[in-house]
């Protein structure tokens, strides 16, 4: 069963919360991973990862690029469960 | 002119304590830090050995998780030894141009490396995660210590098996007499209580069998000594100039005053039987440091417990020290840490250091009957050293046919 926007938002903070102890409530779907969250091209990398096993999804490298905000990732993760 | 080269600070992470204090006390009150272990891979592998000496400390409560996280465990001890050593010593305002690292481990990242390979063949290549290279390659120890404390003048690894955290302290020695840094942060680490390396050890026949009782399996100097105890964990000495210690007001614990490395070219895994490569490792150290063997109150000895290497080591402590080798208190601290490999080194150092301090030689736990053929001052109670001006000699011997020793004595302006 497909998981919502909000739930994949949610797992999504808490794996970057992991990965880099930022609160997940500050991971919101406007924030840019890199000029806001700060987060480094091998933690990002590690993310991704991560995400990829947690939604059952393949996130491509060419697409890693293009996910600036956390909203793109979000909205990326609920059409490739589709 | 030689500078003078001082101890200003230690840590210590050991199956003993999480510190260098908790560490002291249990070594003193002559306590194992070996036990059984509780893993399930310990069944499921039927590995015939069930026991080692785990560090007591919990690196996931001491550095927060994102930072942990980018750590194989060995660089976590290793980080947590030298954030105490730091502390211990003032936290030192130096240059970070001026600021060195001599960092040692073993074996490196293994937790990391297998874990990946599990993740490989289970998951695929997809799963294996980015930080895996910069958390198994040996010298990922060094790197997070130097980015910790800013240390810009270097931040170098070295590896020489069991000999690699003396080897460490030498390199830094030297770096500081050429004048390349003016404080050097130097240690060792290892963190290989795995079920390969177990199987590893086991299968050549280097590690103790005594499944039934671990607290007493690691027994230097005794009979029926059977081989090594696998230990975990780090210890980090802060190294200086005198004139930086000076400078700033240091408290001196010791003088580093000499030491010296040198190969076998033996065997890969068997001492040279007379122990000529260690006997010339000591005599190098104790000449560069202007010191003769005549005035060498403390041994902190390699003695792994294993039948052949306690034997070699006593003959080379004999070509050294003659008519005066059995009136020399030696210690033979791994019968109460095991074996920290790479670790192993640094904290024996901290060891000698603490001995001169307190004028007393620590105790060698675990001697039933003494082996005729290592007639040692050893004993199971510490011993005092004496009033006297106090020159202690530091052994470690590593696979390889690797030979390090330091010489630590009293600090006098």
């Amino acid at each position: 069963m497909a998981l919502s926007k909000d739930e994949i938002l949610a797992g999504l903070a808490e794996l970057v919360n992991e990965e880099t102890g930022i609160a997940a409530e500050s991971v919101l779907l406007e924030k840019s991973f890199t000029d806001d969250l700060d987060i480094d091209s091998i933690s990002m990398m590690t993310i991704v990862v991560n995400a990829e096993e947690k939604f059952d999804v393949k996130i491509p490298d060419d697409v890693v690029t293009s996910l600036k905000t956390v909203g793109d990732a979000v909205n990326f993760i609920v059409a490739a469960q589709a | 002119m030689a500078k003078k080269i001082v101890i200003t600070g230690i840590g210590a992470s050991t199956p003993l304590g999480g510190d260098v204090r908790s560490t002291w006390e249990a070594l003193l009150a002559g306590e194992s830090g070996t036990h059984a272990l509780t893993h399930p891979w310990i069944e499921e592998y039927s590995l015939p050995v069930t026991f080692a000496a785990e560090a007591k400390v919990r690196p996931e409560e001491i550095l927060a998780r994102p930072e942990a996280k980018r750590l194989d465990p060995s660089s976590q001890f290793a980080l947590i030894s030298a954030l105490e050593a730091w502390a211990d010593a003032g936290s030192p305002d130096v240059e970070p141009e001026r600021l060195g690292v001599d960092y040692a481990t073993g074996i490196g990242g293994l937790w990391t490396l297998l874990d990946a390979w599990d993740t490989l063949r289970e998951k695929g290549p997809r799963r294996v995660l980015p930080m895996t290279v910069p958390m198994l390659m040996p010298n990922a120890a060094a790197a997070a210590i130097s980015m910790k404390f800013h240390a810009r003048a270097f931040a170098r690894t070295v590896a020489s098996a069991c000999a690699s955290s003396v080897e460490s302290i030498a390199s830094a020695y030297e770096h500081l007499q050429i004048g390349a840094a003016d404080v050097v942060i130097a240690g060792g680490t290892e963190s290989a209580i795995h079920p390969i390396t177990l199987a590893a050890f086991s299968s050549m026949q280097a590690l103790s069998k005594r499944n039934d009782d671990p607290e007493h399996a690691s027994r230097p100097y005794s009979i029926d000594r059977d081989g090594f105890v696998m230990g975990e964990g780090a210890a980090t000495l802060i190294l200086e100039t005198e004139e930086h210690a000076l400078a700033r007001g240091a408290h001196i614990y010791a003088e580093l005053a000499g030491t010296s490395v040198t190969a076998d070219s033996y065997h890969i895994t068997a001492p040279d039987p007379e122990g000529w490569g260690a006997s010339r490792a000591m005599r190098q150290a104790l000449e560069q440091a202007g010191a003769t063997a005549e005035q060498v109150t403390h041994i902190n000895a390699h003695a792994t417990s294993t039948p052949v290497g306690d034997v070699a080591e006593y003959k080379a402590i004999l070509a050294v020290f003659g008519d005066r080798t059995g009136s020399i208190p030696v210690s033979a601290t791994k019968a109460s840490t095991g074996h920290l490999l790479g670790g192993t080194g640094a904290l024996e150092a901290i060891f000698t250091t603490l001995a001169i301090q307190d004028r007393l030689a620590p105790p060698t736990i675990n001697l039933t009957e003494k082996d005729p053929e290592t007639p040692l001052l050893v004993s199971s109670d510490a011993q005092p050293l004496g009033e006297g001006p106090q020159v202690a000699l530091c052994n470690s011997f590593g696979f390889g046919g690797h030979n390090a020793v330091a010489v630590i004595r009293d600090y006098a302006a």
